[in-house]
């Protein structure tokens, strides 16, 4: 997504690009498959540095124009025993207005038992998968060529986006565990992302259309993206049978396990090492600072211009 | 001062290290605050948690490795083995949970697991309730070092029972002793060390403020102050007003 969001952004600028992925098109392979999509960042603002609200408020418009966004912002609810964690989380960030329960009702009326809530009204979702497709989709159209194959060495602008696969080059990137699940369940009709406050982790629940929604997602200190656990599987079930009992009845269609690209402080970076430049570290915020990233991409390398992005360059 | 089996410590405040909202920030606020400890958990993340792990030793602080999220004996013992292996310290913060919602220690299952853990070489650090019995069975297993709860994790509550801390500090006199979880503010830290506690080990209630950095190290000057308060011997609370100006030869008007 990284990658495709740079080239996007280079030949909206006139600039000529290949794109180049062993993996071939959008899929499975990419960490990007298999992330909420939200647009969120008052929300992330909650447990985040100021970049992510500033920087991730461009994302909405920025992928409006390239795929289907649904702007019809977040709610975020806390089960009673949990509302000093509501209460923190308001203070934390801006935005939003409460929401009591008959706001709740109004918004989600299949919302069960919640007393309290936030209401962001200017944030925004999308689809994932669709956005990948189309961002594929778009650029084919406008005549850049996809190889599924690595880059040849001998290139003379390189943009390297390959998130954990650049560790050799990017030795401060480690990878963060997220797992997730898509289930089915048509008895429940949401419309907007819904997170649960949660002592131990975010959870959050994302209608994807048809009575299918992505429950996400853990955030865990480890590089083994193999399995997803049963402890982790069973929090994410309990978050959604929370938020209604009818996700009891849930098909559970897919697991998703991979490794979000994570710098130290959980900031994207833009590196310049030789003739290429490294974008990457998007962490937990891939769809909300991709713009962002590409924008200070292309500064960079059609500009020469220094966006608060680049932390090092030796061009 | 007290020795944590052989080791002084350079202050008596110990961070956790999960829930803050980066590494880069968890690391300024070991900086800022000086804290002599950090305590590391193993079970979530298993093998695969190197780099992260690398981070924390690179913090150049003591670790205490955990065995946070062990429900049994079983887990936390091949947790502890894990954990020796992976950071090279004989030194083991023993967590069994007895209970999902109050995250309280199974004290049975904990005594049982000292032992082994002792038996095999390991230096336990037992998070424990305030109870003084089951301080004294820890002792007799083998634990050198004693770690109440001031209130259940994450609550943020303080010292929930100050005349159990007292009793217990009364009780081991010669045994190290740290207040672990519960705590929410720098007055409760400074609480627990002004009783005589040895130390504090917090997490929450530095990841999860608003800025951690700074709770961090007004964390740090608490256990600092309450640490001086107690050297020096505080006065006693009394009930009537004792003027510091002699009031003899005043007038008194009433």
């Amino acid at each position: 997504m990284a990658g495709l969001a740079v080239a996007s952004e280079l030949v909206s600028r006139g600039a000529k690009v290949q794109v180049f992925d062993p993996g071939g098109p959008p899929g499975p392979h990419g960490c990007s498959w298999w992330a909420g999509g939200m647009l969120a960042p008052w929300c992330e603002y909650e447990n985040a540095e100021e970049p992510v609200l500033r920087l991730g408020q461009r994302a909405i418009d920025w992928w409006a124009g390239r795929t289907k966004v649904q702007r019809c912002g977040t709610l975020v609810v806390a089960n009673t025993r949990d509302l000093p964690d509501l209460r923190r989380f308001a203070r934390r960030t801006e935005a939003f207005v409460e929401a009591d329960r008959a706001k709740i009702a109004e918004l989600e009326p299949d919302l069960h038992g919640f007393g309290k809530g936030l209401f962001f009204d200017q944030e925004a979702h999308l689809d994932p998968r669709q956005a990948l497709q189309d961002l594929h989709r778009g650029l084919k159209e406008q005549g850049v060529e996809f190889h599924r194959k690595l880059a040849p060495a001998q290139i003379e602008h390189a943009i390297d986006c390959r998130g954990l696969h650049a560790r050799e080059y990017l030795h401060d990137l480690r990878g963060v565990k997220g797992e997730m699940l898509v289930v089915r369940c048509p008895d429940v009709e949401l419309t907007r992302p819904v997170r649960l406050l949660h002592p131990r982790m975010p959870l959050y629940i994302v209608p994807r259309g048809d009575g299918i929604y992505m429950l996400g997602a853990t955030m865990i200190e480890s590089e083994d993206s193999s399995r997803i656990t049963a402890r982790s599987m069973l929090e994410l079930l309990s978050a959604a049978y929370a938020l209604n009992p009818a996700f009891g009845e849930a098909e559970v269609l897919e697991i998703g396990v991979d490794l979000r690209p994570a710098f130290p402080d959980n900031l994207p970076r833009i590196r310049r090492l030789g003739r290429t430049i490294y974008a990457n570290g998007l962490y937990r915020h891939g769809y909300l600072l991709a713009p962002a990233l590409a924008q200070g991409v292309a500064d960079l390398a059609l500009d020469n211009t220094h966006t608060e992005m680049v932390d090092e360059d030796r061009a | 001062m007290k020795t944590f089996y052989g080791t002084e410590l350079p202050n008596p405040l110990m961070l956790g290290t999960a829930q803050y909202p980066s590494p880069a920030i968890l690391e300024q606020a070991f900086r800022d605050s000086g804290a002599g400890v950090a305590t590391v958990s193993l079970r979530r993340e298993s093998g695969a948690g190197q780099t992260f792990w690398q981070m924390i030793r690179e913090l150049g602080v003591l670790i205490l490795p955990n065995t946070a999220g062990c429900h049994t004996v079983k887990e936390a013992v091949t947790t502890a083995h894990m954990a020796r292996e992976v950071f090279e310290t004989p030194w083991i913060k023993l967590e069994l949970i007895g209970h999902t919602d109050s995250l309280q220690p199974d004290v049975f299952q904990l005594v049982e697991a000292a032992r082994i853990l002792t038996e095999d070489g390991f230096q336990v650090f037992p998070y424990t309730t305030d109870d003084l019995i089951v301080g004294e069975r820890l002792l007799e297993a083998g634990c050198e070092v004693l770690m109440p709860w001031g209130a259940p994790i994450g609550s943020g509550r303080g010292l929930n029972n100050e005349y159990a801390l007292r009793a217990m500090r009364a009780e081991f006199p010669d045994v190290p002793l740290v207040v672990d979880a519960g705590i929410g503010l720098p007055s409760h830290a400074a609480h627990a060390i002004e009783l005589g506690y040895d130390a504090v080990l917090l997490n929450t209630a530095v990841a999860r403020a608003g800025d951690p950095v700074l709770m961090a190290k007004a964390m740090a000057q608490a256990t600092l102050a309450g640490q001086l308060a107690h050297q020096a011997d505080p006065i006693e609370a009394r009930d009537m007003a004792e003027p510091s100006t002699p009031v003899v030869g005043k007038a008194f008007l009433s």
